[in-house]
C-alpha cells in the first residue's frame, strides 16, 4: 500500500512542482499573514513571547487550508479522484497518499515562515530547533491526515470551499491547541521543555488516533 | 485472477436523496459481446455504469462478477475495469506519456504506453505536451487510451464518440467490434447509434431508471433496428 501511496504522492508534488499554484499561493498568504501581525500585536519582547506560537499555528492552519481546498479541487476537475478509486490498488493508499502530499506542502510553508516570523517578530523560534521541527511536522501531518478526508468527503459538495474550514477547524482545535502550547514552552524566557515534550506526545498521539480512524471510514466517504 | 466472463447486475437500485437513479435494474453481461446502453438523458445510464465500475454504491441489489467459477471482489475486479467517463480521468498538468505512466504503475502493468497511443491515433507531437492544451477530440482520445492501457476484460464506455470526427467514431467503432471479438465484454452508453450499429449484439433502454426493453441478438443490430427499438422504448 505504501508503494502506491508514496506513487500518488509524488503525482501531487510532480504537478506541484509545475504548476507552482498551490505552494506559490500559501506560502505568499503565509508571508502576507507575518506582517499583517508585525503590524498588529505589540512589538515588546514578552508580547511576542506570548503571542508568536498562536502567529505560527494559526499561519499553518489557514495555509493549510488552502492546500487541502485547491489539492482536492483538481482531483474533481477531470474527475481523477474516480479515476485513482477505480485504479486496483488499496483505496486508503489514495488517502495516504494525498495526506503525504498535503504534508509535504504545508512543511514547505513552514519553511517560509517561521525564519519570516523569527526574524520580523523578532522571536526566539530556533532556541530549541529539534523540539521545533517534530512538533511542527506533527502537526502537519496531523492537519494533512484530518484536513485529507474532509477534503475527499467534501469533494462534491457545491459550498465546499466554505464548509471545509467549518467542518475542520472544530476537529482540529486540539491540535492547534497542543502545537501552539508546545511552541510556547519552546520561546518562553524560561523554556519548559516538559511541557513542550507533553504536548508534543499528544500532537504524535492525536495523529495516530485520527490516522486509524481516517483509514477506517475513508473509503464509506468518499464512494457515493 | 482470470478476466471476467460474466457481469450479474441483480435488481440494482440507487437514489440520490429523493431523486429516484434506478429502480431495480436487472442485466446479464457476457464476455465477447456489446451491450449498448441506451435512453434519454436522466434515465439512469449512468447511474448503472458508476455501479459496475465500483465507484457508486447502490441502495439495493447487487453486481456479482465472475471469472470462470471464481467470484471476483475488490481490487480484483478494479483491475479487469477500463472506463471511459465524461470526464477524461486525466491530470491536465501531465503529459499523455506521464499520465498513461502513473496508470500503468498503478496497475502493476508494464504496458506500452507508445502503442495504445498509437491504436487510439493521438499524435507523436502531442504526447508529450500537457495533457491541458489538448482539443476536446484529443482527450478523449487520451480518455480511451487510458481505458484500453490495462487491457481490461469488462469496458465501460459513457458516451465515447464525444468530441470525436465522423472517421475517429467510426475507427473506435470498429476497435470495439475487434475488443469484442477477442472476449471484452464491452458496455456502451451512446446516444450516436451510427457509431455502434453492426457491432451491438446486445441492448439495454432505460427508460426513468428502470429497464423497459433489453434483447439479445445472434447478429449485430443493424442502425435500422437500433433506431427503431430506441424510438419505440425510450420516448
Amino acid at each position: 500500500m505504501l508503494r502506491h501511496a508514496l506513487r500518488i504522492a509524488w503525482k501531487d508534488l510532480r504537478i506541484e512542482v509545475r504548476s507552482k499554484e498551490i505552494f506559490m499561493t500559501m506560502a505568499f498568504f503565509g508571508a502576507l499573514l507575518v506582517v499583517i501581525y508585525s503590524f498588529a500585536f505589540p512589538n515588546d519582547a514578552a508580547a511576542i513571547r506570548g503571542s508568536v506560537p498562536g502567529m505560527l499555528w494559526v499561519s499553518l492552519a489557514f495555509t493549510g487550508t488552502i492546500a487541502l481546498g485547491r489539492a482536492f479541487d483538481r482531483e474533481r476537475e477531470n474527475d481523477t479522484m474516480r479515476a485513482l478509486l477505480l485504479a486496483p490498488v488499496p483505496r486508503l493508499a489514495v488517502f495516504v497518499g494525498k495526506a503525504i502530499a498535503m504534508a509535504a506542502l504545508i512543511l514547505g510553508v513552514a519553511v517560509v515562515v517561521v525564519p519570516l516570523l523569527a526574524l520580523w517578530m523578532n522571536a526566539p523560534l530556533f532556541a530549541f530547533p529539534l523540539e521545533l521541527v517534530v512538533s511542527i511536522a506533527a502537526g502537519a501531518f496531523g492537519i494533512a491526515i484530518i484536513g485529507s478526508v474532509f477534503a475527499a468527503t467534501l469533494l462534491k459538495a457545491r459550498s465546499r470551499d466554505v464548509l471545509l474550514p467549518v467542518v475542520l477547524y472544530p476537529i482540529l482545535l486540539p491540535l492547534f491547541v497542543a502545537g501552539t502550547k508546545c511552541t510556547a514552552g519552546l520561546v518562553a524566557e524560561h523554556p519548559n521543555l516538559e511541557a513542550a515534550h507533553y504536548w508534543m506526545s499528544f500532537l504524535g498521539i492525536y495523529d495516530a488516533a485520527f490516522l486509524v480512524l481516517s483509514l477506517w471510514v475513508f473509503e464509506s466517504l468518499v464512494i457515493e | 485472477m482470470g478476466r471476467l466472463d460474466r457481469v450479474h447486475i441483480d435488481k440494482v437500485a440507487k437514489r440520490y436523496g429523493t431523486e429516484r437513479a434506478l429502480a431495480g435494474v436487472s442485466l446479464e453481461l457476457e464476455r465477447g459481446t456489446m451491450c449498448a446502453l441506451l435512453g434519454h438523458n436522466g434515465a439512469g445510464k449512468t447511474t448503472l455504469l458508476g455501479v459496475v465500475s465500483t465507484l457508486v454504491r447502490p441502495n439495493s441489489g447487487s453486481v456479482t462478477y465472475r471469472s470462470g467459477d471464481a467470484k471476483l471482489t475488490g481490487e480484483a475486479v478494479r483491475r479487469e475495469i477500463g472506463l471511459l467517463a465524461h470526464a477524461s480521468l486525466c491530470y491536465g498538468e501531465l503529459s499523455a506519456i506521464e499520465n498513461l505512466e502513473l496508470v500503468a504503475g498503478l496497475y502493476g502493468v508494464a504496458a506500452s504506453v507508445s502503442a495504445v497511443l498509437d491504436q487510439v491515433g493521438l499524435e507523436p507531437r502531442a504526447r508529450t505536451r500537457a495533457a491541458r492544451t489538448y482539443s476536446r477530440g484529443m482527450l478523449q482520445r487520451l480518455a480511451l487510451a487510458r481505458a484500453l492501457l490495462t487491457k481490461p476484460s469488462l469496458l465501460l464506455l459513457d458516451e465515447p464518440f464525444t468530441g470525436l470526427d465522423r472517421g475517429g467514431a467510426l475507427a473506435l467503432g470498429e476497435q470495439l467490434g475487434a475488443l469484442k471479438t477477442d472476449g471484452t465484454i464491452v458496455v456502451v452508453v451512446t446516444h450516436d447509434l451510427e457509431a455502434i450499429a453492426g457491432r451491438t449484439d446486445h441492448v439495454a433502454i432505460l427508460k426513468r431508471g428502470k429497464l423497459v426493453c433489453e434483447e439479445h441478438s445472434e447478429l449485430p443490430h443493424t442502425y435500422d433496428q437500433l433506431k427503431d427499438l430506441y424510438h419505440r422504448n425510450a420516448a
